[in-house]
Protein backbone atom coordinates (compact mmCIF):
# COMPACT_ATOMS: atom_id res chain seq x y z
CA UNK A 1 0.00 0.00 0.00
CA UNK A 2 0.88 3.65 -0.58
CA UNK A 3 0.87 6.45 1.64
CA UNK A 4 -0.17 10.01 0.82
CA UNK A 5 3.41 11.54 0.54
CA UNK A 6 3.11 15.37 2.09
CA UNK A 7 4.01 17.89 -0.93
CA UNK A 8 7.35 18.47 -1.10
CA UNK A 9 6.46 22.05 -1.69
CA UNK A 10 3.26 24.50 -2.69
CA UNK A 11 4.53 24.51 -6.33
CA UNK A 12 2.00 23.00 -8.93
CA UNK A 13 2.91 21.61 -11.87
CA UNK A 14 1.39 19.01 -14.78
CA UNK A 15 2.36 15.40 -15.79
CA UNK A 16 1.31 13.33 -18.65
CA UNK A 17 0.63 9.96 -17.03
CA UNK A 18 0.04 6.74 -19.87
CA UNK A 19 -1.07 3.17 -18.86
CA UNK A 20 -1.24 0.64 -21.28
CA UNK A 21 -1.48 -3.21 -21.61
CA UNK A 22 -4.22 -5.89 -20.67
CA UNK A 23 -7.67 -5.11 -20.29
CA UNK A 24 -8.85 -6.25 -17.21
CA UNK A 25 -11.72 -4.67 -14.87
CA UNK A 26 -10.70 -1.76 -12.02
CA UNK A 27 -7.75 -0.18 -14.25
CA UNK A 28 -9.27 3.16 -14.04
CA UNK A 29 -11.02 2.60 -10.57
CA UNK A 30 -7.29 1.99 -9.17
CA UNK A 31 -5.27 4.46 -11.13
CA UNK A 32 -7.34 7.51 -10.47
CA UNK A 33 -8.05 6.22 -6.47
CA UNK A 34 -4.58 6.50 -6.49
CA UNK A 35 -3.90 10.04 -8.13
CA UNK A 36 -7.35 11.09 -5.75
CA UNK A 37 -4.91 10.18 -2.71
CA UNK A 38 -2.64 12.80 -3.53
CA UNK A 39 -4.50 14.97 -4.07
CA UNK A 40 -4.34 15.52 -8.20
CA UNK A 41 -6.72 16.65 -10.62
CA UNK A 42 -7.55 14.98 -13.77
CA UNK A 43 -7.49 17.72 -16.17
CA UNK A 44 -7.71 16.02 -19.52
CA UNK A 45 -8.43 12.13 -20.12
CA UNK A 46 -9.08 9.94 -22.92
CA UNK A 47 -9.38 5.97 -22.65
CA UNK A 48 -9.96 3.20 -25.38
CA UNK A 49 -9.15 -0.30 -25.69
CA UNK A 50 -6.35 -0.62 -29.01
CA UNK A 51 -7.28 -3.61 -30.45
CA UNK A 52 -8.45 -5.14 -27.08
CA UNK A 53 -5.19 -3.59 -25.52
CA UNK A 54 -5.87 -1.09 -22.72
CA UNK A 55 -4.65 2.68 -23.62
CA UNK A 56 -4.95 5.57 -21.14
CA UNK A 57 -3.50 8.90 -21.43
CA UNK A 58 -4.53 11.62 -18.38
CA UNK A 59 -2.97 15.02 -17.53
CA UNK A 60 -2.97 16.11 -13.65
CA UNK A 61 -2.58 18.43 -12.25
CA UNK A 62 -1.28 19.08 -8.63
CA UNK A 63 1.90 19.60 -6.08
CA UNK A 64 3.57 15.88 -6.59
CA UNK A 65 5.93 15.30 -8.31
CA UNK A 66 7.68 13.19 -11.06
CA UNK A 67 9.01 10.65 -8.58
CA UNK A 68 6.09 10.69 -5.80
CA UNK A 69 3.62 10.21 -8.67
CA UNK A 70 5.65 7.35 -10.13
CA UNK A 71 5.90 5.13 -6.71
CA UNK A 72 2.42 6.13 -6.08
CA UNK A 73 1.35 4.33 -9.69
CA UNK A 74 4.03 1.65 -9.16
CA UNK A 75 1.73 -1.19 -7.94
CA UNK A 76 -0.44 -1.05 -11.16
CA UNK A 77 2.78 -2.40 -13.07
CA UNK A 78 3.58 -4.92 -10.27
CA UNK A 79 2.09 -7.92 -11.84
CA UNK A 80 3.72 -7.15 -15.01
CA UNK A 81 0.49 -6.62 -17.34
CA UNK A 82 0.31 -3.06 -17.40
CA UNK A 83 3.00 -0.52 -18.30
CA UNK A 84 2.71 2.82 -16.97
CA UNK A 85 4.84 6.33 -17.35
CA UNK A 86 5.21 9.87 -15.84
CA UNK A 87 6.12 12.27 -17.66
CA UNK A 88 6.27 15.97 -16.76
CA UNK A 89 5.10 18.58 -19.00
CA UNK A 90 6.05 22.22 -19.56
CA UNK A 91 2.81 24.75 -19.42
CA UNK A 92 1.54 24.97 -23.03
CA UNK A 93 -0.13 28.22 -24.65
CA UNK A 94 -3.04 27.49 -26.61
CA UNK A 95 -3.77 29.96 -29.39
CA UNK A 96 -7.16 29.85 -30.61
CA UNK A 97 -6.85 28.67 -34.20
CA UNK A 98 -7.32 30.83 -36.71
CA UNK A 99 -7.71 28.55 -39.64
CA UNK A 100 -10.55 25.97 -40.48
CA UNK A 101 -11.64 22.96 -38.94
CA UNK A 102 -12.38 19.39 -41.33
CA UNK A 103 -13.34 16.21 -41.07
CA UNK A 104 -11.57 13.57 -43.23
CA UNK A 105 -12.05 10.06 -43.85
CA UNK A 106 -10.15 7.62 -45.78
CA UNK A 107 -11.17 4.18 -46.61
CA UNK A 108 -10.36 1.50 -48.19
CA UNK A 109 -8.42 -1.85 -48.02
CA UNK A 110 -5.90 -2.32 -46.03
CA UNK A 111 -2.22 -1.98 -46.76
CA UNK A 112 0.57 -0.01 -45.46
CA UNK A 113 1.35 3.57 -45.25
CA UNK A 114 -2.64 5.00 -46.09
CA UNK A 115 -2.14 7.26 -42.51
CA UNK A 116 1.79 8.57 -43.74
CA UNK A 117 0.74 9.23 -47.13
CA UNK A 118 -2.82 11.62 -45.88
CA UNK A 119 -0.99 12.58 -42.79
CA UNK A 120 1.96 13.88 -45.17
CA UNK A 121 -0.41 15.92 -47.30
CA UNK A 122 -1.59 18.05 -44.33
CA UNK A 123 1.28 18.45 -42.59
CA UNK A 124 2.80 19.93 -45.94
CA UNK A 125 0.27 22.87 -45.76
CA UNK A 126 0.95 23.49 -42.34
CA UNK A 127 -2.77 21.54 -41.42
CA UNK A 128 -2.71 19.89 -37.69
CA UNK A 129 -4.51 16.72 -36.66
CA UNK A 130 -6.44 17.64 -33.74
CA UNK A 131 -8.13 14.00 -33.16
CA UNK A 132 -7.08 10.79 -35.10
CA UNK A 133 -8.83 7.33 -35.28
CA UNK A 134 -8.16 4.08 -37.76
CA UNK A 135 -9.85 0.92 -37.29
CA UNK A 136 -9.50 -1.92 -39.35
CA UNK A 137 -12.58 -4.81 -39.84
CA UNK A 138 -11.72 -7.76 -42.10
CA UNK A 139 -10.20 -5.97 -45.18
CA UNK A 140 -11.59 -2.72 -44.68
CA UNK A 141 -9.44 0.03 -43.34
CA UNK A 142 -10.78 3.20 -42.00
CA UNK A 143 -9.19 6.60 -41.39
CA UNK A 144 -11.32 9.46 -39.66
CA UNK A 145 -9.05 12.80 -38.78
CA UNK A 146 -10.15 15.99 -37.60
CA UNK A 147 -8.09 18.54 -39.12
CA UNK A 148 -7.36 22.12 -38.48
CA UNK A 149 -6.24 24.17 -41.68
CA UNK A 150 -4.34 27.72 -41.59
CA UNK A 151 -6.44 30.58 -42.71
CA UNK A 152 -5.12 31.34 -46.43
CA UNK A 153 -4.60 27.69 -47.19
CA UNK A 154 -6.25 26.59 -50.18
CA UNK A 155 -8.52 23.79 -49.38
CA UNK A 156 -9.66 22.36 -53.20
CA UNK A 157 -5.45 22.24 -53.53
CA UNK A 158 -5.53 20.56 -49.93
CA UNK A 159 -8.08 18.00 -50.86
CA UNK A 160 -7.28 17.11 -54.60
CA UNK A 161 -3.81 16.33 -52.74
CA UNK A 162 -4.94 14.31 -50.67
CA UNK A 163 -7.69 12.30 -52.50
CA UNK A 164 -4.51 12.04 -55.23
CA UNK A 165 -1.84 10.23 -52.36
CA UNK A 166 -5.45 8.34 -51.49
CA UNK A 167 -5.89 7.03 -54.90
CA UNK A 168 -2.13 5.91 -55.56
CA UNK A 169 -2.33 3.33 -52.36
CA UNK A 170 -6.30 2.72 -54.01
CA UNK A 171 -8.75 4.10 -51.85
CA UNK A 172 -10.63 6.70 -51.36
CA UNK A 173 -10.71 10.09 -49.14
CA UNK A 174 -13.66 12.89 -48.62
CA UNK A 175 -13.03 16.07 -46.64
CA UNK A 176 -15.76 18.03 -45.41
CA UNK A 177 -16.05 21.01 -42.99
CA UNK A 178 -16.59 20.33 -39.41
CA UNK A 179 -19.71 21.28 -38.60
CA UNK A 180 -20.58 22.57 -35.26
CA UNK A 181 -23.49 23.58 -33.50
CA UNK A 182 -23.95 26.39 -31.16
CA UNK A 183 -27.32 26.65 -29.30
CA UNK B 1 -49.45 5.83 -42.65
CA UNK B 2 -49.29 7.78 -39.39
CA UNK B 3 -49.35 12.02 -39.20
CA UNK B 4 -52.24 14.02 -38.97
CA UNK B 5 -54.06 14.46 -42.86
CA UNK B 6 -53.08 17.94 -42.97
CA UNK B 7 -49.44 16.90 -42.33
CA UNK B 8 -48.91 13.81 -44.71
CA UNK B 9 -47.56 14.81 -47.63
CA UNK B 10 -47.38 11.31 -48.76
CA UNK B 11 -47.23 10.68 -52.50
CA UNK B 12 -50.10 8.59 -53.08
CA UNK B 13 -48.96 6.76 -56.32
CA UNK B 14 -45.67 6.00 -55.08
CA UNK B 15 -46.75 4.76 -51.79
CA UNK B 16 -49.09 2.21 -53.59
CA UNK B 17 -46.22 1.55 -55.84
CA UNK B 18 -45.37 -2.63 -55.32
CA UNK B 19 -42.60 -5.07 -56.98
CA UNK B 20 -45.60 -7.06 -58.45
CA UNK B 21 -45.84 -4.09 -60.91
CA UNK B 22 -42.54 -4.89 -62.28
CA UNK B 23 -43.74 -8.31 -63.88
CA UNK B 24 -40.70 -10.01 -63.19
CA UNK B 25 -39.39 -12.10 -60.27
CA UNK B 26 -36.42 -10.60 -58.33
CA UNK B 27 -33.79 -12.55 -57.78
CA UNK B 28 -31.81 -12.45 -53.96
CA UNK B 29 -28.08 -11.53 -55.37
CA UNK B 30 -25.30 -11.07 -52.77
CA UNK B 31 -24.25 -8.16 -50.75
CA UNK B 32 -20.78 -6.57 -51.68
CA UNK B 33 -19.23 -5.48 -48.25
CA UNK B 34 -16.24 -2.51 -47.87
CA UNK B 35 -13.66 -2.45 -49.95
CA UNK B 36 -15.64 -3.21 -53.05
CA UNK B 37 -14.62 -0.51 -55.33
CA UNK B 38 -17.83 -0.76 -56.96
CA UNK B 39 -19.01 0.92 -53.31
CA UNK B 40 -16.88 4.08 -53.67
CA UNK B 41 -17.70 4.75 -57.39
CA UNK B 42 -20.30 7.09 -59.16
CA UNK B 43 -22.99 4.63 -60.41
CA UNK B 44 -24.22 5.14 -64.05
CA UNK B 45 -27.55 6.79 -64.49
CA UNK B 46 -30.02 3.88 -65.85
CA UNK B 47 -33.46 3.93 -68.32
CA UNK B 48 -36.18 3.33 -65.94
CA UNK B 49 -38.08 1.40 -68.66
CA UNK B 50 -34.84 -1.20 -70.08
CA UNK B 51 -35.55 -4.76 -68.83
CA UNK B 52 -32.34 -4.79 -67.47
CA UNK B 53 -33.19 -2.01 -64.83
CA UNK B 54 -37.14 -3.97 -64.57
CA UNK B 55 -35.06 -6.79 -63.33
CA UNK B 56 -32.63 -4.86 -60.80
CA UNK B 57 -35.50 -3.50 -59.31
CA UNK B 58 -37.25 -6.88 -58.43
CA UNK B 59 -33.48 -7.85 -57.51
CA UNK B 60 -32.80 -5.31 -55.25
CA UNK B 61 -36.42 -5.79 -53.36
CA UNK B 62 -36.14 -9.27 -53.10
CA UNK B 63 -32.43 -9.34 -51.95
CA UNK B 64 -33.71 -6.14 -49.07
CA UNK B 65 -36.49 -8.82 -48.01
CA UNK B 66 -34.69 -11.38 -47.24
CA UNK B 67 -31.95 -9.62 -44.98
CA UNK B 68 -32.91 -8.78 -41.31
CA UNK B 69 -33.29 -5.43 -40.54
CA UNK B 70 -32.86 -4.09 -44.03
CA UNK B 71 -34.36 -0.80 -44.90
CA UNK B 72 -32.81 0.54 -48.03
CA UNK B 73 -30.49 -1.79 -50.56
CA UNK B 74 -28.84 0.32 -53.08
CA UNK B 75 -27.58 -1.36 -56.69
CA UNK B 76 -23.43 -0.87 -56.01
CA UNK B 77 -24.55 -3.02 -53.15
CA UNK B 78 -25.28 -5.77 -54.96
CA UNK B 79 -22.38 -5.11 -57.28
CA UNK B 80 -24.17 -2.93 -60.03
CA UNK B 81 -22.73 0.47 -60.51
CA UNK B 82 -26.52 2.26 -61.34
CA UNK B 83 -27.85 5.10 -60.06
CA UNK B 84 -30.85 2.42 -58.68
CA UNK B 85 -32.16 1.82 -54.78
CA UNK B 86 -34.89 0.50 -52.98
CA UNK B 87 -36.33 1.50 -49.73
CA UNK B 88 -38.79 0.34 -46.90
CA UNK B 89 -38.92 2.21 -43.51
CA UNK B 90 -42.39 0.42 -42.29
CA UNK B 91 -41.58 -1.69 -40.31
CA UNK B 92 -38.71 0.72 -38.40
CA UNK B 93 -39.70 2.11 -35.10
CA UNK B 94 -38.15 5.58 -36.05
CA UNK B 95 -40.41 5.91 -39.21
CA UNK B 96 -43.10 8.78 -39.37
CA UNK B 97 -44.61 8.79 -42.40
CA UNK B 98 -43.28 6.91 -45.11
CA UNK B 99 -44.04 5.20 -48.66
CA UNK B 100 -44.03 1.63 -48.12
CA UNK B 101 -41.23 -0.43 -50.60
CA UNK B 102 -40.67 1.55 -53.36
CA UNK B 103 -38.09 2.06 -55.73
CA UNK B 104 -36.36 5.11 -57.53
CA UNK B 105 -33.80 5.70 -60.46
CA UNK B 106 -31.60 8.37 -61.29
CA UNK B 107 -32.74 10.09 -58.08
CA UNK B 108 -31.29 13.18 -56.53
CA UNK B 109 -32.16 15.56 -53.45
CA UNK B 110 -33.99 18.77 -54.13
CA UNK B 111 -34.53 19.90 -50.93
CA UNK B 112 -32.86 18.88 -47.59
CA UNK B 113 -33.77 20.60 -44.23
CA UNK B 114 -33.58 20.54 -40.40
CA UNK B 115 -30.52 18.32 -39.72
CA UNK B 116 -30.48 15.73 -36.88
CA UNK B 117 -26.91 13.40 -35.84
CA UNK B 118 -28.10 9.54 -35.78
CA UNK B 119 -26.73 6.47 -35.67
CA UNK B 120 -26.50 4.61 -38.83
CA UNK B 121 -25.25 1.15 -40.00
CA UNK B 122 -24.53 -0.30 -43.57
CA UNK B 123 -25.14 -3.87 -44.72
CA UNK B 124 -21.95 -3.03 -46.72
CA UNK B 125 -20.01 -2.16 -43.93
CA UNK B 126 -20.94 -4.51 -41.30
CA UNK B 127 -18.55 -3.99 -38.78
CA UNK B 128 -19.09 -0.56 -38.02
CA UNK B 129 -21.56 2.12 -37.14
CA UNK B 130 -21.67 5.71 -37.41
CA UNK B 131 -23.07 8.82 -36.18
CA UNK B 132 -23.99 10.84 -39.15
CA UNK B 133 -25.75 14.48 -39.35
CA UNK B 134 -28.62 13.77 -41.82
CA UNK B 135 -32.21 16.24 -43.18
CA UNK B 136 -34.96 15.02 -41.52
CA UNK B 137 -37.18 16.87 -44.21
CA UNK B 138 -36.38 15.79 -47.24
CA UNK B 139 -37.84 16.13 -51.11
CA UNK B 140 -36.29 13.84 -53.64
CA UNK B 141 -37.15 13.38 -57.39
CA UNK B 142 -36.40 10.47 -59.04
CA UNK B 143 -38.39 7.83 -61.85
CA UNK B 144 -40.39 4.49 -60.59
CA UNK B 145 -38.89 1.69 -63.22
CA UNK B 146 -41.14 0.07 -65.67
CA UNK B 147 -42.72 3.52 -66.33
CA UNK B 148 -40.56 5.48 -65.81
CA UNK B 149 -42.90 7.92 -64.42
CA UNK B 150 -41.04 11.06 -62.76
CA UNK B 151 -42.30 11.45 -58.95
CA UNK B 152 -41.76 13.47 -55.99
CA UNK B 153 -41.07 12.14 -52.45
CA UNK B 154 -41.58 14.67 -49.64
CA UNK B 155 -39.57 12.23 -46.42
CA UNK B 156 -39.42 12.84 -43.01
CA UNK B 157 -37.52 11.21 -40.03
CA UNK B 158 -35.98 7.97 -40.49
CA UNK B 159 -37.57 7.63 -44.38
CA UNK B 160 -35.36 10.48 -45.08
CA UNK B 161 -32.16 9.44 -43.26
CA UNK B 162 -32.69 6.16 -45.59
CA UNK B 163 -33.30 8.10 -48.77
CA UNK B 164 -30.05 10.02 -48.38
CA UNK B 165 -27.94 7.05 -47.10
CA UNK B 166 -29.34 5.23 -50.32
CA UNK B 167 -28.72 8.14 -52.27
CA UNK B 168 -25.19 8.37 -51.25
CA UNK B 169 -24.31 4.85 -52.44
CA UNK B 170 -25.51 5.92 -55.54
CA UNK B 171 -23.10 8.55 -55.78
CA UNK B 172 -20.32 6.23 -54.36
CA UNK B 173 -20.64 7.32 -51.00
CA UNK B 174 -20.63 4.99 -47.77
CA UNK B 175 -21.71 6.85 -44.26
CA UNK B 176 -18.15 6.62 -43.04
CA UNK B 177 -17.66 9.36 -45.56
CA UNK B 178 -20.35 11.22 -43.76
CA UNK B 179 -18.91 10.51 -40.11
CA UNK B 180 -19.28 13.57 -37.62
CA UNK B 181 -15.57 13.04 -36.33
CA UNK B 182 -12.98 11.03 -35.07
CA UNK B 183 -15.40 9.85 -32.56
CA UNK B 184 -17.81 9.09 -34.73
CA UNK B 185 -17.33 5.76 -35.70
CA UNK B 186 -17.93 2.52 -33.54
CA UNK B 187 -17.00 -0.72 -33.94
CA UNK B 188 -19.94 -3.06 -33.96
CA UNK B 189 -17.58 -6.02 -32.39
CA UNK B 190 -15.20 -5.87 -29.57
CA UNK B 191 -11.71 -7.27 -30.36
CA UNK B 192 -10.76 -10.26 -27.75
Amino acid sequence: MTQSPAPTSGSRSTHAITVLGHDRPGIIAETTARLADLGLNLEDSTMTLLRGHFAMMLICEGETGEAALEEALAPLAADGTLTVTVRPLPPEHHEPAAGTSWVLTVHGGDRPGIVSAVAGEVARVGGNITDLTTRLAGDLYLLVAEIDLPAGVEVAGVEAAIGEAAARLGVGATLRPMEADDL
Amino acid sequence: MSGTPAASTVNDRVASWSATELGVEGRVLDVVRAPATVLSSKGEDVDPTSAEAVQLAADLVATMRVSPGCVGLAAPQVGVGARMFCVDVSEHPKTRDHHGTFVLCNAEVVEASRNEKAREGCMSVPDFTGDVKRATRLVVRGQLPGTGEEVTVRANAFEARCLQHEIDHCEGLLFLDRAAGAHAIYPRKTYL
